[in-house]
């Protein structure tokens, strides 16, 4: 049989017909792409996933950095200047001046509500500017310093640029502080989740058997009891006594105690389908200890879903802090956090005089919380770079 | 059905003495027992002291003997005379003040769950669906907002809002006038008026969640050939949607009751603090505040319990609408 | 000659995926005449299914019809259904009316929660405005007519019910029931065992004779071509390369790559001449005795006697050196469990595997130490059926590959390097490809590195699993001949688990048949290939089709009573 030309050209084909995404573009190549270079990849198509990347790292700069980027210190008080309102930056004074500067306030009575009400009075003009010397501080409790980043001028002066509450206290400078509390809760309570998840996971699958089916049902329990009042529950046994340090480890495991099931349910669950695949198997085959096994092959095509797991379990952790907090059973003043702030918005009354004080903290409860959402999803949509 | 039911039923029961344990450790938790509180409460308050009265309470409840012979009483206790133990703050048998509040947060949860029900299967199929049109993100978008506010902040929110524009205090189930008002329209409409804010706050988070749960398990069914199959039968499309994968994403979305109901009873307790509903969350939240431990026990206990009822409805609705399930 | 139902004329589709634009049919033109077949013929990927979806508009996304005409004639009119939306109601009014349609997988492509007769009448009623009794009652009757015993009952029952055949058969009732012109067969039987896809076949062939329909089948199977199709159109990588009568094609075929693909087929009707003799010696490797493996049985939650299934049911054979042992059976024979358990990667409930060392020690590997077994298992190796799930997607192939010598320590990293070298030159592949991942390789290739895996520790015996069930029919010859090879310089035993018989008469010395967990026959190849002994295997090997159109075997098969009368599982 011979063959016509053409149809030898035909049969030179040796593979399906493509062309590239645009005119003039090549399909892209991955062949000795690893199993990160491929999710990194995923994950950089995410834009919204990659921007709230950005706003978390932020966010964790500004709790390591709050000292230094505070106006001034976060229990500061001013009886005089109780529920004082935002003040805004000006660039120029009244005399055309460029100064950066806020304007100070006069105080009126309301007679019929029986109260004051600050005025803002275009005449006070407060100096500010950047890298200023104010309040000292000791920068990570360890070196004494007071250089801030933002100030007035002259330190016995006040700016309030997200207002006060009600002990006349700057709520910027307490945001700042609080935001090292909350977003370090979070991470150290899913840290302290991660752990016992892995661990309790770990001798779940390692031994099997009824001590499998014991854990199990204890995170089945667990998971079926409503969060807020076992939290509660167990939040209220802290004694008044105790020192705000050992206060705040304490919620930290509280918080992480309850969020591990999740955590662990999902390792489980993914742990044990990854032992019945073929590629498994062949490693058990291919002489592998069970040891091996798992560390050389199931753990590396867990570690990005984990990440993400992980990553999604942080706002609930900060939730559950903010949440306990407010309703006066977990951290407790002095210290600061967004829970604790909150605290200060907790009726009608104070809310209305000084809306600010519900707005801005929780503003950052949701921020954090929506990036780590939205951060944490798109991880988990590039964790698994094989599913087609 | 019936063996089915039986058997989920006996599961049921190592999870609720799960359940009654760890109710029981949190009771437990603050130092000293329950009867030195009392004692000092009411030295505190200059009542006299019956010894006699402090030896009965002693050796009801066994507080002289080992913890798990004072859990087996207390136990016996609910389940022979439904007597969860004293409320030393009320100074009233714990049963007596515990079932109102609870009767109000199971109504509440459950018109929550109809909200969220109602408000995500919609949306859910229309995301899945139309999935990455501007509707899409739109409701994903104010998904995600809905999982990231938490509660309280929502509550307060929406209280501030409605105090600025309406000018109306929404604390509570009732107008002041009309707490004590025997039952008319206008206490219909005035209860409606103060019950929108709460369950709004409650359903919100379920909703978001629910809403992806759907979107994710529908546009996975959406690709699966039996769908293709009705297409090629000539079905129009949205009878080919709504009939096969909608009705097969059901499954999940019904099942999905088992971790959203802890998710709202857990949103009543807050939102009714943060509002003042006469609920278990107040109640709750005072009696741990004030240590009255049997109180708190026997609330967190009842609410879990809630949740686990909660949870056989949703097995039995799963087998209902599952016929894979029903003949397992 | 009458015009045809359908034509369609230069017919385009693309996809738009990730990183490139798929053109996955490309002008492609055929008819369908009335009680014709024709059988569109290709390979994986070669974009078949997608023209046969693309006649009833229900491509999925992202594929988009870029050119061409679907013009069909019917009641007297011509549509070009190409114009139409996609969801237009003409279009809705051909689909399942008109043009009626039958997937590869009965089980996904029938809805879990609804009943079977509930899934019929809904088509019924949508195309004949009858109520809904009447609806049922021909749905009854289309149940009884594709032979489904007992239909009025069998209407109410759920799919995950019925068993596989039974599946199909209610498929195939429901694209009949409107009585269409045309009947879309996509891979009909593909998913069925040999004997049920006789019965099908059979049943599809019948109905369309009866009916005076068009048929479209799409297949990959040039055996189903031959006993079924009038005519053929082949088709790669998008392309229909090749089209003629049925015996144009397989006696006369014009085109290299239809004759290549006649070719591999063919080759798999007749034993491989590269397969040296085996030696019998009086001494066998491997023996097993009387393994069963009894899965359930134990007593349930609330007192309930579970349901016991015997996987396999007292199976002794041996194994020789040198020797090709095929394993044939059908779905639920047990064969798969049967490797597993010569391995113990499932423990056995009874018998025994002797297995004798090199040193010439007979071992019993149910009684081995986790430590001892590991040594067997690099004796005694397992080459997997899934390509894509059985090499990790997170290692390098000179991972893959080196990892049991990894494991084993007695090589340096360099010499490790070596061997996997070498190993990846005695596979057919480049020692290049060492750092790509599995995720650059095709079926085939991945196969390829399956097979160097299990070389690298020198073992003595392979298990190969359906080792080429997932390969298309070029590509498996090609590893056939490539383990032959192998084995011609390597002393090596191979047990070889397949439903294809071809493919183990092709390879297997001698050749076991399971079924329902039971060793029914062993015996040499050629003589099971031909003339067995026991009812069943005869049965079995006359219901495999035969690629000759001018010698149909499936016609002329042995039936046996108790399997053609397939029973609701």
């Amino acid at each position: 049989m011979t063959l016509t030309p053409a149809l030898d050209a035909k049969l030179a084909e040796d593979g399906p017909a493509i062309s590239g995404l645009k005119p003039g573009m090549d399909p892209i190549s991955d062949a000795a792409a690893g199993q990160w270079t491929l999710i990194w990849r995923k994950f950089l198509n995410q834009k919204v996933a990659l921007f709230c990347g950005g706003v978390i790292l932020v966010l964790y700069l500004i709790g390591a950095f709050a000292e230094f980027l505070a106006p001034g210190l976060p229990d500061t008080s001013r009886a005089q200047y109780t529920y004082a309102p935002p003040q805004s930056i000006g660039l120029f004074t009244p005399d055309g001046q460029f100064q950066l500067h806020v304007k100070g306030y006069t105080v009126a009575i309301d007679k019929a509500a029986l109260r004051r009400t600050f005025v803002v009075d275009e005449n006070i003009i407060v100096p500010v500017g950047l890298f200023v010397e104010g309040p000292t501080y000791k920068f990570w409790g360890m070196f004494e310093a007071n250089r801030h980043l933002i100030g007035p001028l002259d330190p016995t002066q006040t700016m309030y640029l997200l207002g006060a509450d009600r002990l006349g206290r700057d709520l910027l400078s307490r945001l700042i502080y609080g935001t090292r509390i909350s977003m370090s809760i979070g991470l150290i309570g899913v840290c302290m989740s991660l752990f016992l998840g892995v661990v309790l996971g770990s001798i779940s699958g390692y031994f099997g058997g009824w001590i499998d089916t014991v854990i199990q049902r204890v995170i089945e329990v667990v998971s079926a009891m409503p969060t807020i009042p076992l939290w509660l529950g167990l939040a209220a046994a802290i004694p008044l006594t105790w020192s705000p340090i050992h206060v705040y480890f304490v919620i930290t495991i509280i918080v992480s105690l309850l969020g591990w099931t999740g955590l662990a349910r999902e390792v489980r669950g993914r742990f044990f389908s990854l032992r019945n695949e073929d590629f498994v198997t062949a490693a058990k085959l291919d002489g592998s200890s069970e040891r091996r096994v798992i560390f050389r092959h199931i753990l590396p095509s867990l570690t990005s879903h984990i990440l993400a797991v992980t990553t999604l379990a942080v706002p609930s952790m900060i939730i559950a802090e903010t949440s306990l907090s407010f309703l006066g059973v977990g951290l407790k003043a002095p210290v600061v956090s967004w829970g604790v702030l909150l605290q200060d918005a907790q009726n009608i009354r104070s809310i209305s005089t000084a809306p600010w004080l519900l707005i801005w903290p929780s503003l950052a409860v949701v921020i954090a919380v929506l990036s780590f959402n939205f951060f944490g999803d798109g991880l988990r949509d590039a964790a698994d770079p094989y599913e087609t | 059905m019936l063996n089915y039911i039986l058997k989920r039923l006996v599961y049921m029961i190592p999870t609720l003495i799960g359940m009654s344990i760890i109710s029981f450790a949190i009771i437990q938790l603050p130092p000293g027992d329950y009867l030195t509180s009392l004692l000092s409460t009411l030295a505190d308050g200059g009542s006299p002291i019956d010894p006699a009265t402090v030896e009965r309470l002693r050796s009801q409840y066994g507080l002289d003997q080992p913890v798990w012979i004072q859990y087996g009483k207390w136990m016996l206790g609910i389940l022979t005379r439904g007597d969860f133990g004293f409320s030393f703050e009320w100074n009233q048998p714990v049963s007596e003040v515990i079932w109102s509040r609870m009767g109000s947060t199971l109504a509440i949860s459950f018109a929550a769950l109809l909200l969220v029900w109602a408000v995500s299967l919609p949306i859910g199929i229309y995301s899945a669906v139309r999935r990455n049109s501007i509707g899409d993100h739109v409701f994903t978008f104010f998904g995600f907002i809905g999982l990231a506010v938490p509660n309280f902040i929502l509550a307060l929110t929406l209280m501030y809002v409605s105090f600025r524009v309406f000018g109306q205090s929404v604390g509570g189930l009732f107008s002041p006038e009309y707490v004590d008002a025997p039952w008319s329209p206008a206490k219909l409409w005035d209860l409606i008026l103060h019950l929108w804010i709460p369950i709004l706050v409650i359903g919100m988070s379920g909703t978001a969640s629910m809403i992806r749960i759907l979107r994710a398990n529908l546009t996975d069914e959406l690709s699966k050939p039996y769908v293709t199959t009705a297409r090629a039968k000539g079905l129009p499309e949205y009878k080919v949607i709504v009939k096969y994968p909608v009705r097969i994403a059901l499954n999940p979305f019904v099942s999905a009751i088992g971790w959203v109901l802890p998710e709202l009873v857990s949103g009543v307790t807050i939102t009714a603090i943060v509002l003042n509903l006469p609920t278990a969350g107040p109640l709750l939240l005072r009696a741990l505040v004030a240590q009255d431990m049997y109180l708190a026990g026997s609330f967190i206990l009842l609410l879990s319990v809630l949740t686990l009822i909660g949870m056989l409805v949703s097995d039995i609705l799963l087998a209902l609408l599952d016929p894979r399930i029903r003949y397992n | 000659m009458e015009k045809p139902v359908l034509s369609v004329e230069n017919l385009n589709l693309d996809f738009h995926l990730r990183t490139h634009i798929l053109h996955a049919v490309r002008d492609v033109s055929f008819d369908l005449h009335r009680g014709r077949t024709l059988a569109l013929v290709g390979e994986s990927g070669s974009g078949k299914s997608v023209t046969a979806r693309s006649l009833m508009r229900i491509v999925d996304k992202p594929g988009v019809m870029v050119g061409g005409r679907i013009i069909l004639r019917t009641q007297g009119r011509e549509v070009d259904l190409a114009q139409l939306a996609s969801n237009s109601p003409e279009v809705r009014a051909v689909r399942g009316a008109r043009i009626g349609l039958i997937f590869q997988e009965p089980m996904s492509s029938l809805s879990p929660v609804h009943t079977i007769g509930s899934q019929i009448d809904e088509v019924v009623r949508l195309h004949s405005k009858i109520d809904k009794r009447a609806a049922r009652a021909r749905t009854v009757e289309l149940l009884g007519q594709v032979e489904i015993p007992d239909p009025a009952e069998m209407a109410d029952r759920y799919t995950f019910e019925f068993s596989g055949g039974m599946r199909q058969r209610a498929m195939i009732a429901m694209a009949l029931a409107v009585n269409p012109d045309i009947l879309i067969a996509d891979e009909p039987t593909t998913a069925l065992d040999v004997t049920t896809q006789a019965e099908i076949l059979d049943l599809i062939k019948r109905l369309q004779t009866e009916r005076g329909m068009a048929m479209l089948l799409i297949t990959h199977d040039m055996g189903v071509v031959a006993e079924v199709a009038d005519d053929v159109a082949v088709m790669r990588f998008g392309r229909i390369v090749e089209t003629g009568t049925v015996d144009e094609i397989f006696h006369a075929p014009k085109h290299a790559y239809t004759q290549r693909l006649l070719a591999s087929t063919l080759k798999l009707e007749q034993p491989a001449d590269a397969r040296a003799e085996a030696v019998i010696t009086p001494q066998p490797l491997l023996t097993v005795k009387g393994l069963t493996k009894v899965y359930g049985g134990a007593k349930g939650f609330l007192g309930t006697k579970k349901f016991a299934l015997k996987a396999v049911d007292d199976v002794s054979l041996v194994l020789h050196a040198g020797e090709n042992l095929g394993v044939v059976g059908e779905s639920g024979s047990g064969k798969t469990t049967l490797g597993r358990l010569i391995l113990r990667i499932v423990e056995p409930t009874e018998g025994q595997v002797l297995y004798r060392q090199k040193d010439g020690k007979e071992i019993d590997v149910t009684a081995l130490s986790k430590s001892e077994l590991r040594k067997f298992h690099a004796d005694v190796r397992l080459i997997f059926q899934d390509p894509f799930a059985s090499l990790n997607p997170r290692m390098t192939i000179r991972q893959i590959i080196g990892d049991p010598l990894v494991v084993e320590g007695k090589l340096s990293a360099r010499q490790i390097e070596e061997k996997t070298a070498e190993l990846l030159r005695l596979v057919g592949l480049s020692p290049d490809v060492m750092e790509r991942y599995p995720h650059a390789f095709s079926g085939g290739q991945r196969q390829r590195i399956g097979i160097a895996r299990a070389l690298a520790l020198d073992p003595r015996i392979i298990i190969a699993d359906e080792a080429t069930s997932a390969l298309d029919v070029s590509i498996r010859s090609q590893i056939l001949d490539l383990l032959l090879e192998i084995q011609s310089h390597l002393d090596l035993s191979f047990i070889f688990i397949s439903h294809d018989i071809s493919v183990v008469r092709y390879f297997c010395d001698r050749v076991a048949v399971m079924h329902r967990g039971k060793l029914v026959e062993i015996g040499p190849a050629e003589k099971i290939c031909t003339t067995p002994d026991e009812d069943y295997t005869r049965a079995l090997i006359s219901a495999v089709p035969n690629p000759d159109p001018r010698n149909k075997r499936m016609l002329h098969r042995t039936r046996l009573a108790s399997l053609s009368t397939s029973t609701v599982c």
